[in-house]
């Protein structure tokens, strides 16, 4: 095994746990950790695919301020002290089996049909970096550039106006 | 690594956030398997732009940008509806005292 199998695996285990973790968590305070852990190890694999931009852009956006925004708004509510009440068995059991339904059919349906294709990693291009990202961003891609702009200005204008108090 | 292993990790962790979406009842856990979704769909998408860089993208390098701006716009979008969702969780504790998504059944009669 080379070291970025050996990587890959690491991350791949490290991200489906943390995953898990997340959905099996009762306080939701440990599960915003464990979402960070796996957009951690997302970051990591964006890396090993020479996507460096979009592995760090990975932690500042999602890491750094929506997981923070999350926090924020459970320490707000101060949710951690009350227990979530939880669904019923059969609902849990129900919600568990038709996950791993769909886990079944989506792995049965690609798996036979992918080509055994190699996705090269660490080297070989410079495609990744924010040099061609952001020409090519300024160049093809200004119009879509602005149109983001206008829909951060409309979400901010539309968190305020549900936020604040009538 | 070859490309199936990416398909199955970002399959199952959009598994794991469907999972997780249909079994909890707390709003903000639901919110996050959703963005655990969005995850796994951009992890995908730069697998698959890797996949191709080495054939398509020898003879048309704009193209192997793409899909990683696509990824970068995925990021913008769910910015903005990570705010606006936080605020409307915020606004439904505020009416109910609770963030159980079983009080909002009443958009069902």
């Amino acid at each position: 095994m080379s070291v970025t199998q050996i990587l890959f695996w690491f991350l791949s285990l490290l991200a489906v746990g943390a995953a898990i973790g997340v959905i099996a968590s009762r306080n939701p305070v440990y599960s915003v950790l464990w979402l960070i852990v796996v957009f951690f190890a997302i970051s990591g694999h964006y890396i090993l695919m020479n996507a460096q931009f979009l592995a760090i852009v990975n932690i500042i956006v999602y890491a750094g301020a929506i997981m923070v925004l999350f926090l924020f708004v459970i320490m707000l509510m101060n949710l951690n002290a009350e227990a979530e009440p939880a669904k019923h068995l059969y609902l849990k059991m129900a919600g568990l089996i038709s996950g791993l339904c769909l886990l079944i059919v989506f792995v049965a349906a690609l798996s036979g049909s992918a080509e055994a294709k190699n996705v090269g990693q660490l080297g070989g291009s410079n495609i990744g970096l924010i040099k061609n990202l952001g020409r090519a961003l300024f160049n093809d891609y200004v119009i879509p550039f602005e149109i983001s702009s206008v829909l951060f200005l409309s979400a901010i204008v539309g968190a305020v106006v549900i936020g604040k108090k009538e | 690594m070859e490309i199936k292993w990416y398909i199955f990790l970002s399959v199952t962790l959009f598994c794991i956030g469907i999972a997780g979406a249909l079994t909890r009842r707390n709003a903000i856990i639901i919110f996050m398997c959703i963005e655990l979704m969005l995850n796994s769909v951009n992890l995908l998408l730069v697998a698959f732009s890797k996949m191709h860089l080495s054939g398509i993208a020898a003879k048309f390098p704009a193209l192997a940008t793409d899909a990683q701006l696509f990824v970068f716009f995925i990021m913008v979008v769910a910015a903005a509806e990570v705010s606006v969702g936080l605020a409307i969780i915020v606004m439904m504790y505020r009416n109910t005292h609770s963030v159980d998504i079983n009080f909002l059944n009443r958009l069902k009669n």
